[in-house]
């Protein structure tokens, strides 16, 4: 890059637009700014969007300026229109369009063809690599999430075709970055063709329960992509966020793996995610109760623990399941909500979905907080929970599950479980919690069973 | 103009910048957070812009514009998600809600 005064207006906004993002991200890690943090950062996008246009040398304004109305409104509208049940499956879109992005700009790189040094070279191919993997891997994993692909495909010596592919990639990358002429077209083609299958096959066999492990993976790797081509393009903005991102997506992605009790490469090689066989059968019988009786045991109890997870958000029941929670607070009673880091479909998930119904974030606590008291707990309600409560994972050494954190609510005087049928839950695995003394089934849509049990307490 | 040891130099403390930001972030934030940083890594729009805008074949551009489009979706996509999720973050306190759980017993 030359001098000139728009190359250092352009340089400065790039400046401020990183140390934009970096204030948002920390701003984001507290709930009390974290409303504030997505606005710098958006600050600092316009900025560093608004002042590319003034780069030296640009043309094709009309086009640029088509494609960021077209990419722009459609995620627009999407963005503003999912339900927050479906938020993993739309970041791992977005982030998806992110990889694509990067692998984009490393392809118009290489069929341009210009006098790059090997490293500049190298750093674009691996750019575009990454990129290019984490575009349709999102893309796989937003299927997966969105239902629109049922089934995980798994076959023998699986780990063996992806290594062979990676192989592939890397090497066809790499005699781009050594050709003698300039990267051929047809190599350039062969390349991305491969990264794209890579994503593919990688993400295939991964089962729906470790998605967003993957989804947070691929935010990090695309971050990682974003910070290459940034080197490439001398542009200081996409190599500080992209790094950024890349390390605390990293780090984001074991605290996810640490909280679902897996490590980053079983996750990636194992499958497991709906291969869980079967286990020792779980003996005894689930006692059913019905609504009248709990919640004449929940409005004389002292102490209530709500233990909400997926299923209840499917059953939309969040805002009645406040209702309820209100309902016995005006009674004296003492009502918190118990979150596992793996509730929902993502860590944090269920903190969004009980944040859309209302209820305030000072009265859940995560499974370290509320563990110790269970014990002196009247009531857990159960809704739509089942892994996350599983004493499997304390006592039984064979379950696929053991050793994961759990949250202890057997340890409460009465559990009530609110659930739609008898079948397992998202891993497949049998839960003995259902099957103990002082365990009731409450069994019906956690949204009406909800309803039914704000009368009981009304009635009262 | 960025290079070498430079380079390296911004790579390190970048990366060590990411992971104190993130380092301390209570559980309930990782789906916003993950969704912020998703947002973050749409900077990769203003990358898209300049080959677009520095494009001269027909497959250039076209690949450009793909980049380009793929590059705002990432950034307003990640934006409107993430907003939509924090700003439903709220505390009882100052809503006056008045039935905060730790009051009784």
């Amino acid at each position: 890059m030359g001098g000139g005064i728009a190359t250092t207006l352009v340089s400065a906004s790039y400046l401020l637009a990183a140390a934009l993002f970096i204030t948002g991200l920390k701003r984001m890690s507290s709930p009390v700014t974290a409303r504030g943090g997505i606005v710098w950062a958006g600050v600092g996008m316009v900025v560093a969007t608004v002042a590319t246009f003034f780069t030296p040398d640009l043309s094709n304004f009309a086009l640029i300026m088509v494609a960021i109305a077209l990419g722009g409104g459609v995620a627009w509208i999407t963005g503003k229109r999912v339900a927050m049940t479906d938020m993993p499956q739309m970041i791992a879109l977005y982030n998806g369009m992110g990889g694509g992005a990067a692998a984009a700009i490393a392809a118009v790189e290489l069929f341009k063809g210009e006098a790059h040094s090997g490293v500049v070279l190298a750093l674009a191919v691996l750019g575009g690599l990454i990129g290019a993997v984490s575009f349709s891997g999102s893309l796989i994993a937003f299927g997966k999430l969105q239902d629109l692909i049922k089934r995980s495909f798994r076959f023998r010596g699986q780990n063996i075709v992806n290594l062979a592919v990676l192989l592939a990639s890397v090497l066809v990358g790499g005699s781009l970055v050594f050709a003698a002429m300039g990267p051929a077209a047809g190599v350039v083609t062969l390349f991305f063709g491969l990264a794209l299958v890579l994503g593919v096959t990688m993400t295939l066999p991964i089962g729906g329960a470790d998605m967003p492990v993957v989804i947070s993976l691929y935010n990090a790797l695309t971050g990682l992509a974003v910070a290459f081509e940034g080197f490439v393009l001398n542009n200081a903005a996409m190599i500080i966020a992209g790094v950024v991102v890349g390390s605390a997506g990293t780090l984001l992605t074991q605290l996810m793996a640490r909280a679902m009790n897996r490590s980053l490469a079983n996750v990636l090689f194992s499958g497991f995610g709906e291969t869980a066989g079967p286990q020792g059968e779980v003996s005894g019988s689930m006692k059913g109760i019905d609504a009248a009786d709990v919640g004449v045991m929940m409005a004389f109890a002292q102490k209530v623990i709500i233990v909400p997870g997926y299923g209840m958000a499917v059953a939309q029941a969040q805002h009645k399941v406040w209702e309820l929670a209100k309902l016995l607070q005006d009674r004296g009673v003492t009502v918190k909500f118990a979150i596992h880091p793996v509730a929902g479909r993502m860590p944090g998930h269920m903190n969004v979905l009980l944040a859309e119904a209302g209820v305030p974030y000072d009265v859940i606590y995560d499974e370290s907080e509320i563990n110790a008291e269970f014990d002196n707990t009247d009531v857990a309600l159960i809704i739509g929970a089942n892994d996350v409560v599983n004493p499997a994972a304390r006592t039984d050494k064979s379950s696929p599950i053991y050793g994961m954190p759990i949250l202890n609510a057997d340890k409460a005087r009465n559990v009530i479980v609110i659930k739609r049928g008898k079948g397992s839950g998202f891993s497949g695995i049998e839960n003995g919690l259902f099957f103990l003394d002082n365990t009731h089934m409450l069994y019906g849509d956690g949204q009406a069973m909800a309803a039914a049990l704000i009368q009981s307490v009304k009635a009262l | 103009m960025i290079d070498g040891f430079i380079a390296l130099y911004i790579f390190m403390l970048a990366a060590f910048t990411g992971y104190e930001v993130i380092g301390r972030v209570p559980t309930i934030l990782h789906t916003p957070l993950m969704s912020g940083s998703n947002f973050v890594h749409g900077i990769v729009l203003v990358g898209a812009m300049v080959a677009l805008g520095r494009a001269s074949t027909t497959l250039e551009m076209v690949i450009g514009f793909l980049g380009v489009a793929l590059g705002a979706g990432n950034a307003v996509g990640g934006y409107v998600v993430t907003e939509r999720m924090l700003e439903m973050f709220r505390s009882s306190k100052p809503s006056g809600t008045g039935q905060t759980s730790g009051k009784q017993h």
